[in-house]
């Protein structure tokens, strides 16, 4: 590193500098294990852009479980009771006759939010776009680690199948929501999934954070150490700058979801009562007491709201990138757009308590954490506007990685400023855990994560595969998907303040609740063709991978350096020297310069200003 | 057959779309462009759509907004339901502009500024005024916010009147209990060491403030006009005791004792009249996930006059007289208790079933 760094330092101006370190070698370097078989290439892989593309489609094949089981209890909402043999067909002794078994609704439930939180929008998010772009963009040959990096993806991969192959155990997978609270995740008499299926979720969510950490620690390291030569922080680009905060906040809060998990695995497990106390169930009042079941939920959140960021600012750094290639504009206000994401990720560790205002908390405490919550949104104002003035006097090209980064727009505004109601305490005590919450951090969270998430596909794509994916796909995947989200999740505002609790099995049992039959039918519907339209997405992504067109270098005119490397992968990215950053990543539309974009590895004209 | 049918019909689904790719793929090229490049229609037939699908989605706010008014909590039935309605109406006329004003902001700019050869974007990277505005605008905004709200909300957690009823709500799968305070007004001492037979919530007879305390069950009354302490426990997982109509919730957490306190404003009788709906009902239902019929773990409440709810309340033997030894049939008193919950419970099949 040293040798690199000081390399740096004499390094030629105008011209790229060398990296010896791995130009010795030739340009191509694996790893010392001679040239590549298909071992070391596509399994084991030390290769950033081949561990991103694994984190991808391992994202986007839990990512399609996941879907496949909202559908399913999404039958069950919108036709409460009704049989459907394909059902039984699936699930057997979990919908005998055709009708989900109500533990197993709420198993389905629990699978699809740990699944979509942490293994589509962390790992799946974060792992595909850091990996990518960390080293592309800031002119690295790989990551600091190519090792710890390959065992990041490992590790995530089997917490994956852990997680999706709890669905098929005999006691079925857990249950108690994806937040896990104990003591009904600690207790197997409390419900079936609270048995081994709780166990394997727990195993699970443990190789996930040691995936987190080792990934995190690998970006953070990466953008610190490895910029090229000009690539000064303040040049990076914004997606660089989101990944590295987000690597932060994951570095920070992870090991504090590991320690709750810890400690629910002893109670589980060694007679331990950390989060028990006080309990009679099964007809027997349990022997060990005098822990706090609220301690979990302090430990959970104090990860669950950064974690909320960590999904939330990739899939926004993202959009930065996009919005502003694609109007031809230069991101409006970098330094405010960086200030804010700091801004957001210091707030994101001060605002856990407003997940817990109605558990017997002091209610100074829930003043402290309205006031702090209310604070995030001004950061989010901020970025709001800062897009809508890039897109103000733009160029825009509507490619379909641009049309979902303003669908992010879109859902960011919707479901953050239902978030100013929700951080209230007062208003929080009626509407928290109903269908409120379900619309606003699905709209804001999972919706907006994963338009961005789909926004970085359609961008990368071309630099993750060679190939260019089909435009009218894209259109056709992203009008359904808007139509589909909207559709589902903004009538379910109104059924929270009717009053609806989430995790209902049906609402059929409360008179109050008859009138919103025929919503639910609707939102039912609204989830099948959000969920065709992902079909149309699937496939254009497996497809296009064999049979798109060949992509040029630099297809969308873009000035970030990922651009400026082979279409053909080669280990250490540049065959020849690194190239040297000269300016910052929004040259687009520079008066007097003869294109409308100057990539960041192209020197200042004679009387150019810099700016940024 | 269906079963056979679906991955078929997929099969065939896929294939067609590939040949229609193909096709216009090949048209794309005949016409002498790159089928995936951005074409001039591309961006035109987007941009417009980008303003029609704006406009469509604020269409459809607002007809959904008005459509759905009539599913939302009718008027609260609460002292201080009130003024929470009326803080979420401020913050409503706060953040619906907001919602609009950038919608509109989107989609006008999606629609005006789609590529064309002819023109180029403007270079406008920075500028300290607008950001200013933009952030001084919102602070100041939502920092009155938080004033209203942090006061709102002390207001509501502030300690409850001395003369306030205390009644506990007691919580297990799948069922709520209610425990009045009796002549004495205080709760008797109760421990989940204590649950044995028709004591089920582990009252402390010893205790002497436990020899007036009344257990009721199924549905439970409050006066209108006074404020109720409700003090909740809950003796397995966490359950949340909600109050939808009196904008009242609050978790029951083993292990530790949690407390709400409200005023009722409207009986039973009169909500009956003001909605419209004779068979109107206060509830109380679960909203913490507790299990496999979390679903279904509701008790009516019922507020009357206090005339009437003292009248019902003297009707309601002690819990003395309750667990009073009955020579004859001393397991009869705990299985009619149990029969007293919500009989639907009972039916969903789960692994802690804590009716024994």
């Amino acid at each position: 590193m040293s040798a690199h760094e000081e390399h740096h330092a004499h390094a030629d101006h105008g011209h790229g500098h060398d990296d010896h370190g791995h130009d010795d070698h030739g340009h191509v370097d694996y790893g010392h294990h001679g040239r590549p078989d298909f071992w070391t290439h596509y399994v084991f892989s030390q290769d950033h852009k081949m561990i991103s593309k694994q984190f991808l489609v391992t994202a986007i094949i839990m990512g399609f479980a996941a879907m496949i089981m909202s559908l399913i209890f999404r039958m069950q909402l919108g036709w409460p009771g009704e049989k459907f043999p394909i059902l039984e067909t699936i699930l057997g002794k979990w919908a005998p006759g055709g009708v989900l078994n109500p533990n197993m609704y709420l198993a389905l439930v629990t699978i699809h939010g740990t699944i979509i939180v942490f293994m589509v929008l962390t790992g799946g998010l974060s792992g595909t776009f850091a990996n990518l772009l960390i080293p592309l963009q800031v002119g690295a040959r790989d990551m600091a680690s190519g090792f710890l990096n390959m065992l990041s993806y490992w590790f995530f991969f089997a917490s994956s199948a852990i997680m999706l192959g709890s669905v098929f155990i005999e006691t079925g997978p857990a249950a108690p929501g994806w937040t896990v609270y104990p003591p009904l995740s600690a207790l197997p008499q409390a419900m079936p999934g609270s048995g081994l299926g709780m166990t394997l979720w727990l195993v699970s969510m443990s190789l996930f954070i040691i995936s987190s950490l080792l990934g995190g620690l690998n970006y953070i390291v990466t953008i610190l150490n490895l910029r090229t030569q000009g690539m000064s922080m303040t040049r990076l680009p914004l997606t660089v700058w989101a990944l590295f905060i987000t690597a932060v906040l994951g570095v920070l809060s992870f090991p504090v979801l590991f320690s709750a998990a810890l400690l629910l695995i002893f109670d589980r497990s060694f007679g331990t009562s950390f989060y028990l106390s006080d309990i009679f169930i099964s007809g027997q009042a349990l022997e060990h007491s005098g822990g706090s079941p609220i301690l979990f939920q302090h430990l959970f959140w104090f990860l669950g709201h950064p974690e909320v960021y960590i999904i939330l600012l990739p899939a926004l750094g993202i959009t930065s990138e996009i919005v502003s290639t694609n109007s031809r504009k230069p991101i409006f206000g970098y330094k405010a757009m960086v200030g804010s994401i700091l801004a957001i990720a210091f707030l994101s560790f001060i605002v856990w308590g407003h997940h817990m205002f109605i558990t017997g908390m002091n209610p100074f405490l829930g003043s402290v954490f309205t006031f702090t919550t209310l604070l995030v949104a001004i950061p989010s104002a901020v970025k709001v506007f800062n897009y809508l003035t890039t897109l103000w006097k733009g160029n825009i090209v509507f490619t379909p990685a641009m049309m979902f980064a303003i669908g992010l727009v879109s859902t960011f505004i919707t479901g953050g400023l239902t978030g100013i109601i929700l951080g209230d305490s007062a208003l929080d005590i009626n509407i928290h855990d109903t269908y409120f919450v379900v619309a606003h951090f699905h709209i804001v969270m999972g919706a907006s994560a994963i338009f961005g998430m789909f926004a970085g596909v359609y961008h990368w794509f071309p630099k993750m595969y060679g190939k260019m994916m089909n435009k009218h796909l894209g259109y056709a995947h992203f009008w359904l998907t808007v139509i589909g989200v909207y559709g589902v999740f903004f009538p379910m505002h109104f059924l929270g303040l009717a009053g609806v609790p989430r995790r209902y099995y049906t609402n059929t049992e409360f008179p109050m609740f008859d009138g919103l039959a025929d919503i639910n039918v609707m939102i039912s519907i609204f989830a099948f063709l959000g969920a065709f339209a992902q079909c149309i997405f699937i496939f254009n992504f497996f497809y296009s991978i064999y049979r798109g067109n060949r992509s040029p270098q630099n297809p969308w005119n873009s000035n970030t350096l990922e651009w400026t490397t082979p279409v053909e992968h080669i280990h250490g990215n540049w065959p020849g020297a690194i190239p040297t950053v000269h300016r910052w990543a929004y040259d687009y539309s520079k008066p007097g310069a003869s294109a409308d974009f100057i990539p960041q590895n192209v020197p200042l004209a004679p009387g150019e200003e810099e700016i940024h | 057959m269906i079963n056979f049918l679906i991955p078929l019909v997929v099969i065939l689904a896929v294939a067609v779309v590939a040949r229609l790719i193909k096709v216009f793929e090949l048209s794309a090229e005949l016409k002498g462009e790159e089928p995936w490049r951005i074409s001039a229609d591309d961006n035109r037939i987007q941009s417009l759509l980008m303003f029609v699908g704006v406009v469509g989605f604020l269409a459809y706010v607002v007809y959904t907004t008005v459509q759905l008014d009539s599913i939302v909590l009718p008027v609260s039935a609460s002292e201080h339901g009130v003024k929470t309605d009326g803080l979420l109406t401020v913050t409503w006329w706060i953040i619906g502009p907001m919602f609009f004003l950038t919608h509109i902001l989107l989609g006008y700019f999606a629609y005006k500024y789609y590529f064309r050869k002819d023109r180029a974007a403007t270079f406008f990277a920075h500028s300290t005024k607008l950001e200013m505005i933009w952030t001084v605008i919102p602070t100041v905004t939502l920092t009155s916010l938080i004033i209203y709200g942090i006061s709102t909300w002390q207001e509501i957690t502030g300690p409850a009147p001395e003369d306030a009823i205390e009644i506990e709500l007691y919580a297990k799968q799948f069922d709520w209990t209610a425990r009045y305070a009796g002549a004495d007004n205080t709760l008797g001492r109760s421990g989940f060491r204590l649950i044995e037979g028709a004591n089920t919530l582990g009252v402390d007879m010893q205790d002497s403030a436990a020899a007036d305390d009344k257990v009721v069950r199924g549905e439970f009354h409050i006066p209108v006009g006074r404020s109720v302490l409700f003090k909740f426990h809950s003796r397995d997982v966490i359950h949340s005791a909600y109050m939808p109509h009196f904008r009242a919730q609050m978790n029951c957490v083993p292990g530790m004792t949690t407390q709400f306190h409200f005023v009722p404003t409207k009986t039973t009788e009169e909500m009956r009249a003001e909605t419209g709906n004779s068979k109107f009902d206060y509830i109380l239902l679960c909203n913490k996930i507790c299990g496999g019929a979390h679903y279904n773990m509701q008790m009516t409440i019922v507020v009357e006059t206090e005339e009437a709810y003292n009248k019902w309340l003297n009707e309601k033997k002690t819990l003395t007289e309750d667990l009073a030894p009955k020579p004859e049939e001393p397991a009869m008193q705990a299985t009619s208790d149990t029969l007293a919950a919500p009989v639907d419970t009972l039916a969903v099949p789960t692994a802690g079933a804590a009716h024994s």
